[in-house]
C-alpha cells in the first residue's frame, strides 16, 4: 500500500524536467469577489428592493404581526423546496410533492378519526411521506425510469388515492393541540413554522455544502457517469434524496393540516409549481449540477413577500399564479438572453 | 501489413522503410499544376473558447483524385470536416467550390452544393428504416409534396447494390450490425449528387474484408470524377489509396503535396513536428509479487473465460481491435458491470467487486477512455474532482474541509505537473492532456495497488503523451501494477512488459517482451496467421 | 404500412383494450351496445386529438404540459367572441381557435428553441400563465349554455353517417397525423430529432426548429379542442379541463410513445387514448366512484412507463455467440 503513490516525486516527464512550473494558486478569484459576484447576492438585492417597495406601498407592511403572518406564505413550501433543491441539483425532479401532502394529510385525518393522538399522527405522517418518497425513488433509481414521467404519474396516483378515500368529503376532526404546528408561536411574533423553516434551512445548508453527501449530490448532477466512475453510489444517493423529499413533504403536510384544521383531497393543489419556482429562482440549475440553500432561502422570502404585497393590494390569487409562472420562465430566460446579447 | 509509424525504439529506420506499404498500383498524377482544384479552402480559422482549432489552414481537392488529410488527434481534421459540411461556421477564411465562394450555414446548405460526408461517428437513426435513413432530409417527393415511398425504396435498392450491401430497404436500422450500418451511411453519402466526398476515418470500425470493399468503392468514385477527402491516421491506407496529402498539426497546415513525392518518415515528421526519436522511456522492470489474479472472468455478452495475472511493478498491455471487449473487461474489473462467472484475487485474497466503490476500496482504479464523460466531472473545480474518491480522508469533524482537499489536490497534481490557472478552475477549461492529469491525480490520491489505463494517450498532445508514458513508467518503478489498454502498437511495445491480445471477447494470445512484434500483435488481433 | 402500424406493441394494447371491454361486457352487456361504444368514442375524441399533438412533441424529446390550459384559454376566447358577436360563423371560430392555439404552442416552441429552456419548465410556466389569462379575460365569470348561440353548440353534435362531428374530427386528425409523420419530411424529422439529435444536425435538420413546429402543431390541436370542448359541454370557465394534460401524457405513455423521444406511432397514441376512454366510461357502469379515475390514470402512467422500459430490452453485442458459432 505505502510503496505506491506516496513515493513518487517531482518530474513526471523527462522532457520537461528543465522547465520549472509556477505554483498553481488555490483560487482564481479572491474570496470577497467569489462571495459578492454570485446569484445569491443579486437575489438579496432583489429581496431588499421588494421589501422597500412593499413598505412604501402599504403602511401595514412593516407591522411585526403582519410580517409574521406573511411568513406563512412560504415556510411550508420552502421546507419542501430545500429537499427539492437537492433533488434537482442531482439531476432529478419530483412533481408529486403536492400530492404527497394530500395523501399524508388524508392519512392523518383518517388516523385522527380513529382517535390517534398527536405523536401517532406525526408518526403516521412521516411513514406515509417516507413510503411515497420510497415509491418514487424505487421507480426512478431501481427501475431506471425517467423521474419526470414517474412523478407525473405518482402526482395523479397519490392525490387520486386521497380522492378515493375522501371524494367530496373532508376530515375536520383533529385534536385541538395539533394546531400548534401550524398556528403556534415560539416567542412573540416568531411562529413555530418560522423556527422549523430556519432549522431545516440550516440542516439542509450543512447537508449540501458541508458534508460529503452534499458534495456527492452536486457531482452526480454534473455528470452521473463520471460520479459513478469515481466510486459514488449514484442510485443510493438519488434514492435517499427521494426519501428526503417525501419526508419534507410530510413535515409540510403536518404544518399545513394543522394550520387549516381540515383535509380535502384538493389540499396544496398546484404547489409543485411554486416549489419548483422557488428552487429555480434560488439559482439552482434546472438541469442539475449547481445550486445553493442560501439562494433557495432568499428566493422563498422574495416569493413570500411578493405574495404578501399582492395580498395587501387585493390582487386575486390566480394573478399570483400568473406571476409565478412568468417568474419561472423569466428567471431562466433572462440570464440566457443576457448572455446572448453579451456575446453579440 | 504494418499499421504503425516508426516511433517505436524497437524498429530501426531500415525496418520501417522495408515494411513501407505498397506504393504500387495507382497511377500518380504528374504535377499539381495540371489540375484545377474543385474545392479550395483558404485561410480558414475556427476558434473555440480557449482553443484555436483551425488557424489559417488551407486545403485543395481535385476531381477524380483522393487527397489524404493527415494529422494527430486534435490536429483539427474533424473540425475542418465540420466546417466543410456546414456544422461549424469558420471565423474567417473562405471556401470556394468550382471557383465560386460559398458559405455553408447549415448541413443542408453544404449538401445542396454537392459536399457529402461519411462521418466518423454514425449519424444514423435507429428508429427509421434503411431507406428513410438514406434519404432523410432529401426524400423523393411525389403528389402533394408527400414522400414518394416506392420511388424512395427503388432508389435505396440501387444505392445499396452500388455499395454491395445485401440489406432490404424496409429493415429498421436498429436491426443492423455496425458494418451494415456503415454501408448505409456510405449509401446515404452517395444518395446526393455530389462533387466532393469526405470520408472521416471510414475504416475505424471495419474488418479487413470490409476495408477492401471500401477501397473498391473509392476507386469507383474516383472514376466518376468525384473529389475525395480521405481522413486517416493509418499510413498503409494513405499510401495505398491517396494521390495527394495534406498534413495538419495543432490546427495549422504544415505540408502538402503528391503522395508519390513523399515517404512515411517525412509524413511522420510533419505530423509530430520534430524528427522521430525514441519517445518511450527506458524502463528497467522490477517485477514483484502477484497483485491481481483473474480466473475465468465471463460476461453474458461482452467477454468470456478471461484469466491472467498481474504483478507489482509490471505494465501489462492489452491490445486488440475496437470492439474486442477490452474496455468491457476493464469496466467489469472496476465494478461498473457485473461478471456472470469467474473469480478475482487481490494479493492472494479472493474478492468480489460489484461496484466502483468496492473496486477503489480494494485498490483497483480505472482511468477510462471516455475522459469527458467517465473520467472527469467537467463543470466543477479541479480540486473537487481530485478529492472526490478520497473525501473521507479530508473530513474534519465529519464535515468537508476545503483546505485539506486543496492540499491533497496540490500534492498529486504537482507530481503530475498539471498546468492550470488555479486549483478551483473548472476542469473543462483545461486541455485534454491536463484533464487526463487530473484524472490520474484523482486516482493516485486513493493510493491504489492496480491502475488500469484505458487508451490513456488518446486525443492528447505529444507533450502530454510523453508525460503520461514517463509517469506510467514511474508508477511501475515504484511498485504499482499497471494495466495499459491501447490500440497503438508502438505504445504497447514501448511500454508493456507483457501483452495480452483480445479478439471477440476472449484472450487470443499472450506475448512476453521479447516475443512482441507489430506483426504478431496485429495477426493475433485480427485472427490471421499462426498466432490465431 | 399496415405492418408498420401493427407492430406488436400496438397489437398488445389493442388486445388489452378488447379484453377490458369483454370483461366489462360479461357483467354489463349493455356496455357493448353500438350506441354506447360510439358515445364512449365521442367522449374520448378530445383526448385522442390532444394525445396526437402531444405525441409529436414527445417524439422530439419535449413535453407539453400546457395543452389543457391552452384548451381552456382558446375555449374562453371563442365562447366570448360567440357571446359578443353571435353572427360570426362557426368555421371562422374554428380557424380563430386553431390560430390562437398555435400561437400559444409557438410561444412554448420559441422559448424552447431560441432560449434553450427545458420544455418541462417552459410548459409548466405557460400552463399557469394561460390558465391565469382565462381568469383575466373572463374576470372569473362563467359563460353558460344560454349565452351561446345555437349553431355554436350544435356543430360538434351534428351527425354525419351516424357519427357526431366531434368523432369525425378525431378520426380525420388521426389520418392527417399518420400522413404527416410517415409521408412528409417534417414527420420523419420528428423521429430523427428525438432519436438522435446530434445526428439530425449532420443530416441537415434544424433540431430547435423541428421542436418549435412540434409545439406549434400541439398548440393548434389544443386550440381546436378548445372550441370543440366548450361547444360540446356548452360551458366555459377558468377550470375547464383542469389537470387534463396528465391524461394526455398518460395516453401517450400508455400508447408506447417513449418519453426519451424518437419512438412511437399514431396507432399507439390513438389506442392509449381509447384505453383511458374505456376506463373512464366504464367506471360509472361498474359502479366505481368517478373519484377513482385520477388514481387509475396515475397508476396507468406508471405501469405503462415501466412496461415500455422493460419492452425495450437492450440487446448485447452478441459477439460471443458469433464467436461460438465460428468455433463450433
Amino acid at each position: 500500500m505505502d510503496n505506491t503513490g506516496d513515493g513518487i516525486t517531482g518530474s513526471a516527464s523527462g522532457k520537461e524536467a528543465g522547465s520549472t512550473l509556477a505554483r498553481i494558486p488555490d483560487h482564481l478569484a479572491p474570496w470577497w469577489k467569489r462571495a459578492l459576484l454570485n446569484w445569491e447576492s443579486m437575489l438579496l438585492l432583489v429581496a431588499a428592493t421588494i421589501f422597500m417597495i412593499n413598505s412604501f406601498a402599504s403602511p401595514y407592511f412593516l407591522d411585526p404581526w403582519n410580517l409574521s403572518d406573511a411568513t406563512f406564505n412560504f415556510t411550508e413550501k420552502a421546507m419542501i423546496a430545500f429537499a427539492m433543491a437537492l433533488l434537482i441539483i442531482s439531476g432529478e425532479i419530483d412533481l408529486s410533492v403536492a400530492s404527497i401532502i394530500a395523501l399524508v394529510s388524508t392519512a392523518m385525518g383518517f388516523a385522527a378519526q380513529l382517535g390517534v393522538g398527536i405523536p401517532g399522527l406525526v408518526f403516521v405522517a412521516m411513514c406515509v411521506g417516507l413510503l411515497c418518497g420510497a415509491f418514487n425513488g424505487f421507480l426512478v433509481t431501481i427501475m431506471g425510469l425517467p423521474s419526470i414521467v414517474v412523478t407525473i404519474g405518482t402526482m395523479s396516483l397519490f392525490r387520486g388515492i386521497s380522492y378515493i378515500v375522501l371524494g367530496d368529503q373532508a376530515y375536520t376532526e383533529y385534536p385541538a393541540d395539533l394546531s400548534y404546528f401550524g398556528q403556534g408561536y415560539v416567542w412573540w411574533v416568531i411562529s413555530f413554522e418560522l423556527v422549523l423553516f430556519l432549522v431545516t434551512a440550516l440542516i439542509f445548508g450543512i447537508l449540501l455544502h458541508k458534508t460529503r453527501f452534499g458534495r456527492t449530490v452536486t457531482m452526480i448532477g454534473n455528470n452521473p457517469t463520471g460520479a459513478l466512475y469515481s466510486g459514488i453510489r449514484v442510485k443510493r444517493v438519488k434514492f435517499i434524496l427521494f426519501l428526503l423529499t417525501g419526508v419534507m413533504s410530510a413535515v409540510a403536510a403536518i404544518c399545513l393540516t394543522s394550520r387549516l384544521g381540515s383535509t380535502r383531497p384538493s389540499i396544496a393543489f398546484g404547489w409543485e409549481l411554486e416549489i419548483v419556482t422557488i428552487v429555480v429562482l434560488g439559482g439552482v440549475n434546472i438541469l442539475g449540477g449547481s445550486g445553493t440553500i442560501p439562494g433557495v432561502v432568499i428566493a422563498a422570502f422574495v416569493l413570500g413577500m411578493v405574495t404578501f404585497g399582492f395580498g395587501l393590494l387585493n390582487v386575486p390569487g390566480i394573478m399570483m399564479s400568473i406571476f409565478v409562472g412568468l417568474l419561472l420562465i423569466l428567471v431562466i430566460a433572462l440570464p440566457r438572453i443576457w448572455a446572448r446579447l453579451a456575446s453579440g | 501489413m504494418n499499421l504503425i509509424y516508426s516511433q517505436s525504439p524497437h524498429m530501426t529506420t531500415s525496418e520501417s522503410a522495408a515494411s513501407m506499404p505498397h506504393l504500387g498500383p495507382h497511377i500518380k498524377p504528374n504535377l499539381e499544376q495540371d489540375l484545377e482544384p474543385v474545392l479550395q479552402v483558404s485561410g480558414v480559422t475556427k476558434e473555440f473558447p480557449g482553443v484555436k482549432a483551425l488557424n489559417n489552414v488551407s486545403l485543395e481537392l481535385y476531381a477524380g483524385k483522393v487527397t489524404a488529410l493527415i494529422g494527430e488527434n486534435g490536429a483539427g481534421k474533424s473540425t475542418l470536416v465540420k466546417v466543410l459540411t456546414g456544422i461549424y461556421q469558420p471565423d474567417s477564411g473562405e471556401i470556394t467550390l468550382g471557383g465560386d465562394t460559398k458559405v455553408f450555414n447549415t448541413a443542408h446548405a453544404a449538401a445542396l452544393e454537392g459536399i457529402t460526408a461519411i462521418h466518423q461517428e454514425t449519424v444514423l437513426f435507429d428508429e427509421l428504416s434503411v431507406a428513410e435513413n438514406i434519404f432523410l432530409g432529401n426524400a423523393p417527393k411525389g403528389r402533394f409534396g408527400l414522400i414518394d415511398k416506392s420511388s424512395m425504396k427503388a432508389k435505396a435498392v440501387a444505392l445499396l447494390k452500388r455499395v454491395n450491401a445485401d440489406i432490404h430497404p424496409d429493415t429498421p436500422l436498429k436491426e443492423l450490425g455496425i458494418a451494415s450500418k456503415h454501408l448505409v451511411a456510405v449509401a446515404r453519402a452517395l444518395s446526393v449528387e455530389s462533387q466532393v466526398v469526405i470520408m472521416d476515418e471510414p475504416t475505424a470500425a471495419l474488418s479487413l474484408k470490409e476495408i477492401e470493399e471500401l477501397y473498391t468503392l473509392v476507386e469507383q468514385l474516383k472514376q466518376e470524377g468525384k473529389a475525395i477527402l480521405f481522413i486517416s491516421h493509418k499510413f498503409d491506407e494513405v499510401f495505398s489509396i491517396a494521390d495527394f496529402y495534406t498534413v495538419y498539426r495543432d490546427g495549422e497546415m504544415v505540408g502538402s503535396g503528391a503522395i508519390s513525392n513523399t515517404n512515411q518518415d517525412e509524413l511522420v515528421q510533419l505530423m509530430v513536428g520534430r524528427p522521430v526519436e525514441q519517445v518511450f522511456p527506458n524502463r528497467l522492470s522490477i517485477i514483484g509479487d502477484e497483485v491481481l489474479r483473474v480466473e475465468d472472468y465471463s460476461h453474458p455478452t461482452e467477454f468470456a473465460d478471461i484469466s491472467f495475472r498481474l504483478n507489482q511493478g509490471e505494465v501489462l498491455g492489452f491490445y486488440g481491435l475496437v470492439g474486442a471487449g477490452r474496455t468491457e473487461l476493464m469496466q467489469a474489473l472496476f465494478g461498473i458491470t457485473k461478471p456472470s462467472a469467474g473469480y478475482l484475487h487481490i494479493e492472494q485474497q479472493q474478492v468480489a467487486i460489484r461496484s466502483p466503490e468496492q473496486a477503489i476500496a480494494k485498490g483497483i482504479v480505472y482511468v477510462p477512455e471516455d475522459r469527458g464523460n467517465q473520467g472527469t466531472i467537467k463543470d466543477t473545480p479541479i480540486f473537487h474532482n481530485v478529492s472526490l474518491p478520497s473525501l473521507a480522508k479530508t473530513l474534519k469533524h465529519k464535515l468537508l474541509n476545503p483546505a485539506a482537499e486543496l492540499a491533497l489536490t496540490r500534492e498529486y497534481t504537482e507530481r503530475m505537473e498539471l498546468r492550470a490557472a488555479a486549483l478551483d478552475q473548472h476542469v473543462n477549461k483545461l486541455s485534454g492532456g491536463n484533464q487526463q492529469k487530473v484524472v490520474i491525480s484523482k486516482w493516485l490520491a486513493t493510493k491504489p495497488k492496480v491502475i488500469i489505463l484505458d487508451e490513456p494517450t488518446k486525443g492528447i498532445d505529444i507533450g502530454s503523451k510523453a508525460a503520461v508514458h514517463h509517469f506510467t513508467a514511474e508508477l511501475a518503478a515504484k511498485g504499482m501494477a499497471v494495466i495499459l489498454v491501447s490500440s497503438e502498437i508502438p505504445e504497447i511495445i514501448g511500454m508493456a512488459d507483457r501483452a495480452i491480445v483480445m479478439r471477440d471477447g476472449r484472450i487470443r494470445a499472450e506475448f512476453s517482451k521479447q516475443e512482441m512484434t507489430p506483426e504478431a500483435l496485429v495477426q493475433a488481433a485480427a485472427g490471421i496467421g499462426s498466432a490465431a | 404500412m399496415i405492418k408498420r402500424l401493427l407492430t406488436s406493441r400496438e397489437l398488445i394494447l389493442a388486445v388489452a383494450i378488447l379484453a377490458l371491454i369483454a370483461l366489462i361486457a360479461l357483467k354489463f352487456p349493455a356496455f357493448i351496445e353500438t350506441s354506447n361504444l360510439l358515445d364512449a368514442f365521442n367522449d374520448t375524441s378530445p383526448l385522442i386529438i390532444l394525445a396526437l399533438g402531444q405525441m409529436v412533441v414527445i417524439l422530439t424529446r419535449c413535453i407539453d404540459l400546457s395543452v389543457a390550459a391552452n384548451l381552456a384559454l382558446t375555449g374562453m376566447i371563442v365562447a366570448m367572441i360567440n357571446t359578443q358577436f353571435p353572427a360570426v360563423p362557426v368555421p371562422l371560430l374554428i380557424i380563430v381557435a386553431i390560430i390562437a392555439g398555435s400561437l400559444m404552442g409557438a410561444l412554448n416552441g420559441l422559448l424552447t428553441w431560441k432560449l434553450d429552456i427545458p420544455p418541462i419548465v417552459v410548459t409548466l410556466g405557460t400552463m399557469t400563465i394561460f390558465r391565469g389569462l382565462v381568469f383575466v379575460l373572463s374576470e372569473g365569470q362563467w359563460i353558460n349554455a344560454h349565452e351561446m348561440s345555437a349553431s355554436f353548440k350544435a356543430f360538434p353534435r351534428n351527425e354525419f353517417l351516424n357519427l357526431p362531428v366531434l368523432s369525425w374530427f378525431a378520426i380525420i386528425i388521426a389520418l392527417l397525423v399518420i400522413v404527416m409523420v410517415s409521408r412528409t419530411s417534417l414527420g420523419r424529422a420528428f423521429y430523427a430529432v428525438g432519436g438522435n439529435p446530434n445526428a439530425a444536425v449532420y443530416a441537415g435538420i434544424d433540431v430547435g426548429r423541428t421542436q418549435f413546429l412540434a409545439f406549434t402543431i400541439s398548440g393548434a390541436l389544443a386550440g381546436l379542442t378548445g372550441y370543440l370542448w366548450v361547444s360540446r359541454y356548452a360551458v366555459a370557465y377558468v377550470d375547464i379541463a383542469g389537470g387534463f394534460e396528465l391524461d394526455v401524457v398518460a395516453a401517450c405513455v400508455i400508447g408506447g410513445i417513449s418519453i426519451a423521444g424518437g419512438v412511437g406511432t399514431v396507432a399507439g397514441a390513438f389506442l392509449g387514448a381509447i384505453f383511458l376512454g374505456v376506463i373512464k366510461n366504464a367506471l360509472p357502469v361498474i359502479g366505481i366512484s368517478p373519484f377513482a379515475q385520477l388514481a387509475i390514470s396515475g397508476a396507468a402512467i406508471i405501469i405503462a412507463v415501466a412496461f415500455n422500459a422493460s419492452y425495450r430490452n437492450t440487446k448485447g453485442r452478441l459477439i460471443l455467440k458469433h464467436d461460438e458459432a465460428v468455433n463450433g
